[in-house]
């Protein structure tokens, strides 16, 4: 591949919201500007750019992670899924309906990121989700608005809902 | 901020990564999970000419047993390293470590490599491959070399690592029948790097404790064995193991926490993970907190 | 709250929305991603600038060389103090009825001097901001160091230099209160308690960073400014002012704010900066603070060191309050609102809920070469709080009397109102003793006090604290208007009903994410009768909404609300009189309901808007002879009869303290408040429990640490600690409610009561599990070291 020699700038390929993208991408643009600003997906939001406020939180190859942390380049052959493909693939509607209910949310900033990690909490069925558990998966995302009692209340509801409905599935 | 300028390569060898961090010397950095450079870079704290990626170099990332070892290879994620069956059963301290290293979604990408190469002084995986009695796997175009941890970490942001070389894995000991270990840190909030902390190893032996280690980070320069607190606990003075700590550790002083402040919670630390070794009953673990 | 000649109030309008928890409209769209901040909108020709700051706390610049910078790849311009003065005139801070206030002139880039660390003094224009960013490592400046007013207590020593020589001292404004016989009570008292508090610097930390993108269209003669803030028509107001430009020239829109809180309701320099290279490059230019800028830069607030007493009777009234406040404000008073309010706070509230008729304080704002302070959520709220609820709190121990009671004992009763406090504010009706009972029995008082007792015989020690406090909401013109400032008191609601029955709401209050959209829909939807998702709300734009203030100091409800409200009763008094000639019947006799004209007293459906929309928009020729509908409705309101609607509210926090780490554990924390009318209690409660959040966040962690030369030290998000989920409690909420009568919606503010409480009930719950220990601490945030310290262990 091409990216093996040194350049500033390559040609990525990958999977973004279930669609095949490419790009050439400046070696030092990070991932969270690559898919604001070439991609328009500006549900992805920068908050800190230095790892902290959780903001940008995006799923690749379906973990969370840091858009700011990661470059754009290292995007090529992943599968990367933000906050708009999730939603129109309608895999965090429950969440997201839980979360609108609950007034989980203000302006709104951190809630991608928060949608993000929340998500793949929940697609942990092995996880308790607790609000001590909840909490602890949420610490590295910043609201400033909610003081994250709605939130928990939120993620716990889904949690909750995804259980009673995955034991009606077994009975 | 946005990163300076610079280049980037991904190279599919390890060969070919060593090729290109020799041929740039150093100008050129090693990429690994990237949670600490690339913070660097976006602050313009850094400012290598070239990056040079180990993400797609086979081999370097899992966890396995190979007789009285287990091997972690250096590109494997925290959350893997912790998660892994094989280092659950056999290295619990490294497991217990685990949920005290930042958030989710860094340790889904940081690795345990990147961790001990960058050797932040008040991170979790260096003290536990001190603690553990760890060896460092490092390889240069001149080889592989094999560096036990007392010897790997030298500094702040300092290793023995020589230019051109990365690391490749981490071995650990399996721990004996009678192993005993602990672990605690105090950070002020959950995730946050530690005020102090400590990965402590040993074994149980008679009715007391023998080939101590503890390993306190976030009060130095770098990771450090406190030698005579270790003793003092096998002798089971507590008070005298909490009372060596001053003449062991260098805590920083930093504008939010005094260096005193660091000593007398590495003091407290200290009281309850020897009390859990040596399975005292009213020991209640350092909780994180405010 | 008004009623209608049957006795009922708006409350029990058919279909009501109003007090209902109703999930605001808006927020779906920020749930799927969609929502449009600053940095989200897309421009052609769009430029990026970045800035280069002063290094140096306070340093004369000698040269500033721009010529290397100029030739990088990307760049369009590189612009210096001097050169964007010919086009953004300097402005000055101050207030005309703060007497005695004084500042000196500001310029968007600094030209002769740098006086902190972070004032922007260069620009750089670039295709990227990445590319803006590496031209700035370019730009060379000579600077000579000047020495620097670091240290607030020592600001005013006849040997510490003038920061602004023409002032000839680094005394800001200084104002003494003196009220009734001060010294004779504290002579007399049976006891006094005194005490040093001492309140960390902190700042917002907005999630979204502070934003604007400025275009300059030369051929319409416009400026058009996307800003992430609160008050578009205040920022119009000042860009016309300082760029030299007629009103009709200058558009402030405000789309989605990613927080607020009363960060982005100043005029920054380099905000103002970035308007003024759109008019001078004619294209658009976009800034967008990064996290290290920021906190050099937003505004921080609460740097305050006061020392109070108070007098004690010997049956625990409270007889007096003597209190000394000295803050530090940065090295200018911040445009337009002034960094002397928060100190005149301080002075108008300490001890506010309670019946002392003894009061002296002295506030003494200085300035220094920090970056600048001003307003910040529940301005001065929450250091009045502390000094008082701290003072109550070491009187009843002193006096052997539990907390609660000696607080029972001492609030203004809730049958004295109409009232002044000893201040001189002057309270409409307030709520305290039913705040502190409804207090006492939701948190289970009795019973944790219990568990208090047998837990510390365990050696578990926790604490309960308690913080009763008062709230500035509804500010008339009596908060800037009459000290000149354009700053609109009176906020305006247009609604015009469209053919199908649906109904637009352009409001001049603004939205960021508090839900004021949601309860203009609540209102407009119940004053006119369409159903809720039938409203579309405007807000955010100088060109289509009415003119006004915006939002803050918790006016978006109680004053914009009102507009709202009354705006929706004359468009339904619009609607039944057309309907009435349709139908040739009384429009006294019909209402609006659920989107139908409807018979008022059996409710029987005449005609739905649909169809007098379709008669009125498409066959205005059918109306009987005479009738001209008017389907839009304007009506403004600001509040007359009181300066401020004050609110009240208790806070209590229970907490662990480790005795031996100095760790604080935050185990519960309720609040009962009274904003009035409860517009919407889901939004209202996450308002509180936001605020109180936000509180913690200065009681134990949040706090801008310089050093001896003003470098600040910790100006990261790895740094500077701001409140996680999992070290925050769950928080239980409870209203009372006194509506009050200056509108007939009754609603008050409720935005800054959390943050107004919670840290003094977080220090008093501390300093109670330290008492068994001789312990006490008053220095936020508290921090496992300041609690350390306390207990003698470092």
């Amino acid at each position: 591949m091409a990216s093996e020699n040194p350049d500033r700038e390559h040609a990525v390929a990958f999977t973004l919201n279930g669609e095949a993208v490419r790009a050439r991408v400046p070696a030092r643009m990070h991932l969270g500007d690559l898919l604001r600003g070439t991609f328009g997906l500006t549900g992805v939001h920068l908050g800190c750019e230095h790892g902290v406020c959780g903001a940008c939180t995006i799923l690749v190859d379906g973990r969370a992670v840091r858009a700011c942390l990661m470059l754009g380049v290292q995007a090529d052959g992943a599968v990367i899924e933000t906050v708009e493909g999730l939603t129109e693939s309608g895999l965090i509607r429950d969440l997201q309906d839980a979360f609108h209910a609950r007034n989980a949310l203000q302006c709104g900033y951190c809630t991608p990121g928060m949608l993000v990690t929340a998500a793949e909490l929940l697609a942990d069925e092995a996880a308790a989700s607790s609000r001590e558990e909840i909490r602890a998966a949420i610490s590295g995302n910043y609201c400033r608005c909610t003081g994250y009692h709605a939130i928990v209340d939120a993620i716990a509801t889904t949690a909750e809902a995804r259980r009673d409905a995955r034991r009606e599935a077994v009975e | 901020m946005k990163a300076p300028d610079f280049a980037y390569a991904r190279p599919a060898s390890l060969d070919a990564a060593l090729a290109l961090l020799a041929e740039h010397g150093e100008e050129a950095a090693p990429l690994a999970g990237g949670q600490s450079l690339v913070t660097a870079l976006n602050m313009r704290l850094a400012a290598p000419r070239l990056l040079v990626d180990l993400n797609a170099i086979p081999g370097l990332a899992g966890v396995s047993e190979e007789g009285s070892i287990v091997r972690i290879g250096a590109m494997t994620r925290h959350r893997d390293v912790g998660t892994a069956a094989i280092v659950r059963e056999r290295l619990p301290l490294f497991a217990a470590a685990l949920p005290h290293i930042a958030h989710p979604a860094i340790r889904n990408r940081g690795t345990i490599g990147g961790s001990v190469a960058l050797a932040d002084p008040a991170t979790e995986w260096p003290a536990c491959c001190l603690a553990a009695g760890a060896t460092i796997v490092v390889l240069g175009r001149e080889g592989e070399r094999r560096i036990a941890a007392g010897d790997f970490f030298l500094g702040l942001y300092a290793t023995a690592l020589r230019p051109g070389e990365i690391v490749t894995a981490i071995e650990v000991p399996v721990p004996g029948q009678d192993a005993v270990w602990g672990f605690d840190e105090l950070a002020r909030r959950h995730g946050d790097y530690a005020l102090v902390g400590l990965a402590a190893t040993g074994r149980r032996a008679g009715g007391g404790l023998a080939d101590l280690r503890l390993a306190f980070f976030g009060v130095a320069d770098r990771p450090v064995l406190a030698r005579d607190a270790a003793a003092a606990v096998e002798a089971g003075d507590i008070a005298g193991a909490q009372a060596a700590l001053a003449g062991e550790l260098d805590p920083p002083d930093d504008p939010a926490t005094r260096a005193a402040t660091r000593l007398h919670l590495a003091r407290v630390l200290l009281g309850r993970v020897a009390g859990r070794l040596r399975g005292d009953t009213v020991t209640e673990g350092g909780r994180n907190g405010v | 709250m008004s009623t209608d000649a049957t006795g009922l109030t708006f409350l029990d309008r058919p279909n009501s929305y109003i007090g209902r928890s109703v999930p605001r409209p808006n927020a779906r769209r920020l749930l799927e991603g969609r929502g449009v901040y600053v940095d989200d909108v897309a421009m052609a020709r769009l430029a990026h600038v970045a800035f280069l700051r002063s290094p140096h706390a306070h340093a004369r610049i000698l040269s500033v060389g721009t010529q290397a910078a100029r030739a990088m790849p990307g760049v369009i311009a590189v612009v210096t103090g001097a050169e964007l003065a010919q086009v953004c005139t300097p402005w000055i801070g101050v207030l005309g009825h703060f007497k005695g206030l004084r500042s000196a002139p500001q310029h968007a880039l600094a030209i002769d001097r740098a006086t902190w660390v972070g004032e922007p003094l260069c620009a750089v224009v670039a295709h990227s901001r990445a590319e803006a960013e590496d031209a700035l490592a370019l730009v060379e400046v000579e600077f000579e160091p000047l020495p620097a007013v670091v240290e607030m207590e020592t600001a005013l020593d006849p040997g510490t230099p003038a920061i602004h020589p023409e002032l000839g001292d680094n005394l800001a404004f200084e104002r003494v209160l003196d009220v009734g016989e001060v010294d004779a009570t504290f002579r007399d008292a049976e006891v006094v308690v005194e005490e040093t508090f001492h309140f960390g610097r902190h700042t917002g930390v907005c999630l979204e960073p502070r934003a604007i993108l400025a275009d300059w269209a030369p051929a319409d003669g416009m400026l058009t400014v996307h800003h992430s803030f609160q008050a578009p028509h205040m920022m119009q107001d000042i860009l016309c002012k300082h760029l030299s430009l007629p009103e009709g020239a200058v558009r402030v829109i405000c789309r989605d704010v990613g927080g607020s809180f009363g960060i982005k309701v100043h005029i920054y320099p380099d905000e103002m900066a970035t308007c003024a290279l759109a008019l001078m490059l004619k294209r658009p230019v976009k800034f967008v603070a990064d996290r290290l800028e920021s906190f050099q830069s937003d505004i921080h607030a609460r740097d305050h060191r006061v020392t109070a007493r108070m007098a004690f009777s010997a049956e625990g009234d409270i007889l007096a309050i003597d209190m000394d406040d000295l803050t530090g404000i940065g090295p200018y008073s911040v445009y337009p609102r002034t960094s002397a309010v928060e100190a005149n706070q301080v002075v108008n509230l300490t001890g506010g809920p309670y019946r002392h008729r003894h009061y002296r304080a002295r506030a003494r704002v200085v300035l220094q070469n920090k970056a600048p302070t001003c307003q910040y959520r529940a301005v001065g709220h929450p250091i009045a709080t502390m000094v008082a609820e701290g003072l109550v709190d070491l009187g009843a121990a002193r006096l052997g009397l539990d907390p609660l009671s000696v607080r029972e004992r001492n609030v203004i009763p809730d049958d004295a109102y109409p009232c002044a406090g000893v201040s001189g504010i002057r309270l409409e009706k307030l709520s305290h003793q039913a705040a502190l009972a409804k207090l006492k029995a939701m948190m289970g008082y009795e019973h944790l006090r219990a568990e208090q007792a047998a837990l510390r015989r365990q050696g578990i020690h926790r604490g309960i604290g308690l913080a009763a406090f008062i709230e500035i909401t509804n500010p008339s013109a009596a908060f800037y208007g009459v000290g000149g400032a354009r700053i609109s008191s009176q906020d305006g609601c247009t609604l015009r009903l469209d053919p199908q029955g649906g109904v637009v709401a352009a409001v001049s209050v603004t939205e960021q994410g508090q839900g004021t959209e949601g309860i203009i829909a609540q209102i407009v939807a119940t004053a006119t009768g369409v159903p809720m998702d039938k409203v579309r709300v405007v807000s955010g734009d100088t060109q289509t909404t009415p003119y006004g203030g915006g939002t803050w100091a918790s006016r978006g409800a109680g004053i914009g609300g009102e507009a709202a409200w009354q705006a929706g009763k004359a468009l339904r008094g619009n609607v039944v009189s057309v309907a009435g000639a349709i139908l040739q019947a009384d429009p006294g006799s019909l209402d609006v309901r659920d989107g139908a004209v409807v018979d008022a007293a059996t409710g029987a459906e005449r005609m739905t808007l649909a169809e007098l929309g379709r008669i009125v928009y498409f066959r205005p020729d059918t109306l009987p002879p005479g009738v001209q509908p008017e389907f839009v409705a304007t009506r403004h309101y600001v509040p007359k009869d009181y300066p401020f609607a004050f609110t009240n509210g208790v806070q209590a926090s229970y907490v662990e303290v480790d005795m031996q780490t100095g760790f604080v554990r935050l185990l519960k924390h309720w609040c009962v408040e009274d904003c009035g009318t409860v517009l919407n209690p889901l939004l209202v409660d996450e308002q509180i429990r936001g605020g109180i959040v936000q509180g913690i966040g200065g009681a134990l962690f949040e706090h801008c640490l310089y050093d001896a030369d003003g470098q600040l030290q910790n100006g990261s998000m790895a740094d500077y600690l701001v409140p996680m989920a999992c070290e925050m409690p769950d928080i239980a909420v409870a209203h009372v409610v006194s509506a009050t009568a200056s509108s007939e919606i009754g609603a008050k503010g409720a935005g800054e009561a959390g943050t107004a409480g919670a840290p003094a009930a977080v220090v008093n719950a501390i300093n109670d599990a330290l008492r068994p220990f001789g312990a006490r601490v008053a220095r936020q945030p508290v921090t496992p070291e300041v609690v350390l310290e306390a207990l003698g262990l470092i």
